[in-house]
C-alpha cells in the first residue's frame, strides 16, 4: 500500500490517475442529469458508436457536452493559475478569486454588457473585456501588495479582499442598472455557471486559455527557482523580469477567458494545487500538470453534481466549490499556522 | 584581460543615503576575501552590487573584464553563486531538492543534478537530513543547506574561474560549523575559485582570509593583505570599541577581543561590576 503511494507521487503515474479521474468526472457529466443516458448512449451521441436516440444525442451533444467541456477547460485553466500565482507570489493561499482577479475581469465584462455589448453584436469583445479587467485588477494588487519592492502575501490577501467588495458592489450595480434580466445574470457573475457559454462563445475563449494551460507547465524549473526568492532565483540564473512578465500574462489569458465564459468560480485555484502540494510536494514540475488534470475533474464533477443534486433546480456551481473551498482555506491556514509560519 | 570579479568607483545611493561610496574591489580566483564592517556599514549592499542584483549609479562590476550585465543569466551563473543574508523559502522542498534548485542553469540530466547535489551536501556534512523537509530543520541546518545549494551551483570546474559571494554564511551557525564553514569556503578557494564573505568575527577573518576589505559608513577604512589589519588604531576605528590582541601560545596569529568601556567581570566575580578604562593589550 506505502509502494503504491510512493508511485503515485511519482508525476507520470499521478498524471495518469488524474487523466483518468477527469475523463471518468466527464463520462459522468454527459450521463448524468434530468435524463440519464447509458454510456453506450453517450458514445453514440458523440458519433462514437451506432446511431443513438436523436432526443437523447441532441440532449447530450447540445446540452451536456458544452458544460462538460467548460468544466475541463475552466477546471484546468483556473487551478493552473492558481498555482502558477501562489509560486509566482510565494504565497500558498493565492487563488485567482480570492485576490480579487477574477471579480476584475468579470466587472468589465458586466460593465461592457450594461453598454450593451452582445456575443451576437461583437463576438469575442467579452473575452477581451473581462482579460483587461483582470489585467487591470491584477496591476492594482500587486502594486497594492508591495511594500520594499517585496510582493507580502498577508498584504495581498487583504487588498484582494478590498477589490473583492468594490468589484462585487460594481457588478451588483451594473446589473441592477442595466436589465430586467439583471438577476439571473448576476448571480452568474458572481457564483459562476458553466450553463450559459455556447459552443461559439467556448470557440473563441478556448484557444488563448488552452495555450496558456500547456504553456505554464513549461516554466515549472523557473517557478522552482522562484520559490527561493526573485533575488535567489536571479541568482541561479533565471531571468526574473522576463519570467513574471510571461507568467502574469499567461494567468491572465487563462483568468480572463474562465471568467468570460463561466464568472467567477472562487477557490479552485485553491483547493486543487494545495491539496497536490499536500501530497507530492511543492515541486512544479509534477504540480502543473497534475494541477491542470485535477482541476479539470474538479469543476466538471462540481457541476455534474450542482445540476442534478437538487434537480430540477440549479446550484450555481460556485456556490459548490466556495462551499468545498471556504473549510480548506480554513484547514490551511490552521496548517500554516501550527508549523510556524504566519503570512 | 583581467582574471577576476572585479569593481572601480562603485557608488549607490538609496533613498537620497550613499550606502555605497567610491568602493573598489577586485575578488582574485584561489583567494578567501573577507568583507568588513559594522552593522549598516554597507556590506550587503556591496555585495548585491557586486552580484548584479542592485546596479550602482557609478562605477562598474566587471566579471573577467567583461561588464556583468552583457553576461546573459545562466552563464553569469554558471560562474559565480551569492548566498544572501537572509533564506525566506517556506514551501515543503527536501533539503536535496533545495541544493538540487541551484542547478537550475546547468545542462545534465537528474543523475548529474543528484550526484552534485549530494556531493555539496556530503561536504557539509547534511547526507544524513538529505530526505528532510526544509521548513522543518533549524535555522543552523537552513542556513548549511543553503551554501550546500549556493556551492552545487559552482561545484564543478568550468573552463572559467568560479566566484563565490557569502553574505554572512556562519551567522546562525555553532563554533564548529562556522569553521567547517570557511573550511570549505578555504578548500573551493584552493580549487581555483575566488570567495568573498562578509563575516562579524574577526578571528575568523583572520585565520581563513587572505585579503580583507573593510567598509565604514560605505567606503573603504582599509583594504589589503589581512595581516596589514592587525592593528589596534585601525579596528578600533572599525568598530568603534576598545579593542584588545591576545595572543595564544603556540599562535602565530592573535586574538581580537572587544573591550567595551565599563564592563569587566574577573574571574570569580559573579556580577560586573564597573571599571576604569582600560586600553590594555592582552
Amino acid at each position: 500500500m506505502n509502494a503504491l503511494a510512493d508511485r503515485l507521487r511519482r508525476p507520470l503515474p499521478l498524471c495518469l490517475l488524474l487523466g483518468l479521474l477527469a475523463l471518468a468526472a466527464a463520462l459522468t457529466g454527459l450521463r448524468a442529469g434530468a435524463l440519464p443516458v447509458d454510456l453506450r448512449d453517450v458514445f453514440a451521441s458523440l458519433g462514437l458508436a451506432r446511431a443513438a436516440d436523436p432526443v437523447l444525442a441532441v440532449a447530450v451533444r447540445e446540452l451536456r457536452l458544452p458544460r462538460v467541456v467548460l468544466g475541463l477547460l475552466c477546471g484546468a485553466a483556473l487551478a493552473v493559475s492558481g498555482a502558477t500565482l501562489q509560486g509566482l507570489f510565494r504565497n500558498p493561499l493565492a487563488d485567482p478569486g480570492l485576490i480579487g482577479v477574477s471579480a476584475g475581469a468579470a466587472l468589465a465584462a458586466v460593465v461592457a454588457i450594461a453598454l450593451g455589448v452582445t456575443h451576437a453584436a461583437a463576438p469575442g469583445l467579452l473575452p477581451v473585456a473581462s482579460f483587461a479587467g483582470a489585467a487591470l485588477t491584477t496591476w492594482l494588487v500587486t502594486r497594492l501588495s508591495q511594500s520594499d519592492g517585496v510582493v507580502r502575501p498577508a498584504q495581498m490577501l487583504l487588498v484582494g479582499l478590498a477589490v473583492n467588495a468594490v468589484t462585487g458592489a460594481g457588478i451588483g450595480l451594473a446589473a441592477n442598472l442595466a436589465s430586467g434580466e439583471a438577476l439571473r445574470t448576476l448571480t452568474f457573475w458572481l457564483y459562476g455557471s458553466l450553463g450559459r457559454a455556447g459552443w461559439e462563445e467556448i470557440a473563441l475563449a478556448a484557444g488563448p486559455m488552452l495555450f496558456a494551460v500547456l504553456w505554464l507547465p513549461r516554466r515549472a524549473r523557473e517557478l522552482n527557482a522562484l520559490l527561493l526568492g526573485e533575488a535567489e532565483a536571479a541568482h541561479v540564473g533565471v531571468n526574473v523580469e522576463r519570467l513574471k512578465r510571461e507568467l502574469i500574462l499567461l494567468t491572465l489569458l487563462a483568468v480572463g477567458g474562465a471568467v468570460a465564459l463561466s464568472g467567477i468560480i472562487a477557490f479552485v485555484g485553491l483547493i486543487v494545487p494545495q491539496s497536490l502540494r499536500l501530497w507530492t510536494g511543492p515541486d512544479h514540475r509534477t504540480l502543473m500538470p497534475a494541477s491542470a488534470l485535477l482541476g479539470a475533474a474538479l469543476l466538471t464533477a462540481a457541476d455534474t453534481a450542482a445540476r442534478t443534486v437538487a434537480a430540477p433546480l440549479e446550484l450555481p456551481v460556485g456556490v459548490l466549490t466556495a462551499l468545498l473551498g471556504g473549510p480548506f482555506f480554513l484547514f490551511l491556514l490552521l496548517r500554516l499556522r501550527d508549523r510556524g509560519e504566519w503570512l | 584581460m583581467a582574471v577576476s570579479l572585479a569593481a572601480a568607483g562603485l557608488i549607490y545611493t538609496a533613498n537620497g543615503r550613499r550606502l555605497i561610496d567610491e568602493v573598489s574591489l577586485e575578488l582574485r580566483p584561489g583567494e578567501v576575501h573577507a568583507l568588513l564592517g559594522r552593522n549598516g556599514a554597507g556590506k550587503s549592499t556591496l555585495l548585491r552590487v557586486l552580484a548584479g542584483e542592485l546596479a550602482p549609479q557609478a562605477g562598474t562590476v566587471r566579471l573577467e573584464g567583461r561588464p556583468l550585465a552583457d553576461y546573459p543569466p545562466r552563464e553569469l551563473a554558471r560562474r559565480r553563486a551569492v548566498l544572501p543574508q537572509q533564506e525566506t523559502l517556506r514551501f515543503g522542498f527536501t533539503a536535496e531538492q533545495v541544493v538540487a534548485l541551484g542547478l537550475y542553469a546547468h545542462a545534465g540530466g537528474p543523475q548529474r543534478q543528484r550526484r552534485i547535489a549530494r556531493e555539496a551536501l556530503a561536504a557539509l556534512g547534511l547526507l544524513a537530513l538529505a530526505e528532510r523537509k526544509y521548513p522543518s530543520l533549524s535555522a543552523g541546518e537552513r542556513q548549511r543547506v543553503q551554501l550546500a545549494r549556493v556551492l552545487a551551483q559552482v561545484w564543478e570546474d568550468t573552463d572559467h574561474p568560479r566566484y563565490l559571494l557569502l553574505d554572512e554564511p556562519t551567522a546562525a551557525l555553532d563554533l564548529a560549523h562556522q569553521h567547517g564553514c570557511l573550511l570549505e569556503a578555504r578548500r573551493f578557494a584552493a580549487s581555483g575559485a575566488g570567495v568573498l564573505v562578509a563575516l562579524h568575527d574577526l578571528n575568523l577573518a583572520l585565520r581563513y582570509a587572505d585579503r580583507v576589505t573593510a567598509l565604514i559608513d560605505g567606503h573603504v577604512l582599509a583594504q589589503g593583505a589581512v595581516r596589514d589589519l592587525l592593528d589596534r588604531a585601525t579596528l578600533e576605528a572599525l568598530y568603534g570599541v576598545p579593542i584588545a590582541l591576545l595572543h595564544a601560545p603556540g599562535e602565530a596569529l592573535p586574538y581580537v577581543a572587544a573591550r567595551p568601556r565599563g564592563f569587566r567581570r574577573d574571574a570569580g566575580t559573579p556580577a560586573a561590576a564597573p571599571a576604569p578604562p582600560d586600553h590594555g593589550n592582552g
